[in-house]
């Protein structure tokens, strides 16, 4: 429907923002960054980020051609981001009916409404991470999805990075609005259009209103020299239906946090993840599902693949109140270690507190299984290449979890050159 | 010169003996019948003959076309040939029956110092290899035996094999469990694919399939050795008489050799 137009266009920012980036820089000063004795960061040291001052990211531009690769080779809408800054020319002027879509600080600027969204529904303390991003709150993508709008193309939230941010941070933050019995899916990529060591420390507060339906891809392609933390906190309304996707392979350090809140009866959460690691990469996700009302399901499959020296970190929480019964609660997180330096540190967390639920978990971590490997050797194909087909097997089952063809072919495409078959 | 002998091949599991010494030649465009009671050591040559990793080969010989099978990693053995219907057919959720197949047929393509295929061409491949085992293309999209019924991974396995197109292919308890219709399936496609220049070892437990499978010879295993072999009469014989008839015959003939030996 309608793109918004860019901060320095609109020119001025409502006075309630300057209040809340003042709380987020009073909370990150109170807080400090995150130490192991922190139990949510135990397994995640992120010295190589406190210890070093990073600067703003410098505008830079990037063109169309450069973006290309990373586009799935669709014209689908989209809010298009460089080194943290909106970038308007590269942003889809036209929009499908029903959406609102641009540069979150000129969304504020236009629409007073929104104040009682940003940084209301994600608690500013939820990490340390939060409320640095909270302090430094400025450009990122609003979307915002009318009222029984049944979007027909994804809508594509880009944030590229280029060469010239060495040393320098970004803190894109992210405002997903959908509202009642609504569809859509959006997608978010952090792209990398050179190596260099910074930072992206990213909020996304989703929404979700009654009876909509929410499929939100989340891939992070950074450079592996990156740093990535990103949290993204959801809240869903009766009957909704939220599903996330959530791929991460760039980043010497990246760490996901996905938190849903199910606010109401018959609502559903599905939670998707795959991680690569290789080399000296830290691939952290920390999930939380809040089972808060009764007949209300979540279902969760985290994948990671693990290789060289790299480590992963999973932590899923669900918390079940006494009053949420019937909740039907499953969560699997299955990781595969490629070599025999690769770690992982995986914590399943299920506090419940009804008595009529249905709730499971299952870890596994491992080797690739030896039955297979000589199934395999069996019809001709050279152990080498077994464990590869094997490695790659055990990312398609998450891969084929992706709705849209052409993000699902993306990935499978990305996995494959990882793995190398 | 023939295509597979096997000479005084004894193999262990762990410490465990099981095979204790096996003899077996087997000529292209034979069909030869394995037969014996559980625990007696037949699915554990089968699986040495593919080079599974779970036996270590003790002692014996085997050779294929002239050359040490046991020198071989199982993928070469493959690439050379020779093909093993497992009796549990692993199932690999993640990878699809097409891309598997593929993968394999063009392993031994490749081996075999052949061009390899891009999907386009292996699909008019798969076609006509379907057909053995009356499938239609969807069973393609499958992953790999995931979810499948017992029947329908065995025929998957005939239908590798006719896609992998062995020298010498060896079926171990393919029929157990089978239904009659999937039996018949299964039985059908492994002789559409019988031609003069390739030979048949069949592993079965019970001599049912033998009505479907016709063999040329049947060899009894017990306790790691054959203890008898005959033609396709012997089966009907066993099944009249039961295992124990040559179960004690064994330990009636070990007894007298013993008894040789320490004479």
């Amino acid at each position: 429907m309608t793109a918004v137009a860019s901060v320095v266009e609109s020119g001025i920012q409502p006075s309630w923002l300057a209040e809340v980036r003042r709380r987020g820089g009073e909370r990150f000063a109170d807080l400090g960054f995150p130490t192991s004795k922190d139990e949510d960061w135990r397994f995640t040291p992120v010295t190589p980020i406190s210890s070093r001052t990073f600067h703003a990211a410098p505008a830079a531009s990037v063109t169309q051609d450069e973006l290309a690769p990373f586009t799935f080779g669709q014209a689908w809408p989209r809010i298009v981001f460089v080194n943290g800054r909106h970038a308007p020319e590269l942003s889809s002027a036209e929009l499908p009916a029903g959406v609102t879509a641009g540069n979150l600080m000129a969304a504020l600027a236009q629409d007073s409404k929104l104040e009682c969204h940003v940084a209301r529904h994600i608690p500013l303390d939820a990490t340390p991470f939060v409320a640095q991003n909270t302090a430094h709150l400025g450009d990122g993508a609003y979307v915002h999805v009318a009222a029984g709008a049944d979007v027909p193309v994804p809508v594509h939230l880009v944030f590229a990075t280029t060469g010239e941010v060495e040393g320098a941070a970004a803190y894109p933050r992210n405002l997903i609005l959908v509202d009642r019995e609504a569809r859509v899916s959006i997608i978010e990529s952090y792209i990398s259009l050179a190596s260099a060591a910074y930072f992206n420390n990213v909020v996304n507060e989703v929404v979700v209103g009654e009876n909509a339906w929410v499929e939100h891809t989340r891939l992070q392609r950074e450079a592996e020299s990156a740093y990535h933390i990103g949290f993204t906190h959801v809240e869903q309304a009766r009957d909704s239906h939220y599903r996330n996707f959530s791929f991460a392979m760039g980043g010497a350090i990246a760490r996901h946090d996905l938190t849903c809140r199910l606010n109401a009866p018959n609502t559903e959460a599905l939670m998707y993840g795959l991680y690569l690691g290789r080399e000296q990469q830290l691939v952290d996700n920390h999930t939380t599902i809040h089972h808060d009302h009764p007949d209300c399901r979540s279902w969760e499959v985290y994948k990671g693949v693990l290789a060289d020296r790299s480590h992963g970190v999973f932590n899923g929480k669900i918390f079940v109140k006494p009053e949420a019964q019937k909740t039907d609660a499953k969560q699997t997180n299955r990781a595969l270690l490629l070599s025999e330096h690769a770690r992982i540190d995986t914590k399943p967390q299920l506090e419940i507190f009804a008595d009529d639920v249905k709730c499971t978990h299952g870890a596994t971590v491992g080797f690739l299984n030896d039955q297979m490997r000589f199934y395999l050797r069996s019809r001709g194909i050279p152990n080498e290449a077994a464990d590869k087909h094997l490695t790659y097997a055990f990312c398609a089952e998450v891969i084929a979890e992706v709705q849209q063809d052409a993000v699902r072919g993306e990935l499978d495409r990305l996995v494959r050159e990882r793995v190398g078959v | 010169m023939s295509m597979l002998e096997v000479k005084d091949l004894t193999a262990t599991a762990g410490e465990k003996e099981i095979l204790r010494g096996i003899s077996l030649t087997v000529n292209p465009g034979e069909v030869h019948a394995i037969m014996g009671p559980n625990g007696s050591g037949k699915s554990t040559l089968a699986q040495v003959l593919a080079g599974h990793p779970a036996y270590t080969v003790t002692g014996g010989q085997v050779l294929f076309e002239g050359e040490d099978l046991l020198d071989l990693e199982p993928e070469e053995r493959a690439q050379k040939g020779v093909f093993l219907a497992f009796q549990y057919p692993v199932e690999i959720p993640g990878v699809t029956n097409a891309y598997f197949l593929r993968a394999a047929y063009n392993e031994i393509r490749k081996a075999r110092g052949e061009e390899e295929l891009d999907p386009m061409d292996f699909l008019d491949v798969l076609e006509d290899k379907l057909k053995v085992v009356e499938w239609g293309p969807e069973i393609m999209q499958r992953f790999v035996n995931h979810g499948f019924s017992g029947g329908e991974k065995k025929r998957n396995e005939i239908l590798q094999m006719a896609v992998l197109q062995p020298r010498l292919a060896i079926l171990d308890e393919t029929d157990s469990g089978l239904d009659i219709d999937a039996l018949r399936i299964v039985a059908n496609g492994v002789n559409r694919l019988r031609r003069p220049d390739n030979a048949t070892i069949v592993v079965t437990h019970y001599q049912r399939l033998l009505n479907y499978i016709v063999p040329d010879f049947v060899h009894v295993l017990a306790n790691g050795r054959i203890v008898k072999s005959g033609g396709k009469e012997l089966a009907l014989e066993l099944e009249a008489r039961g295992y124990e008839w040559v179960s004690d015959k064994a330990v009636d003939e070990a007894a007298v050799g013993a008894a040789a030996g320490g004479r």
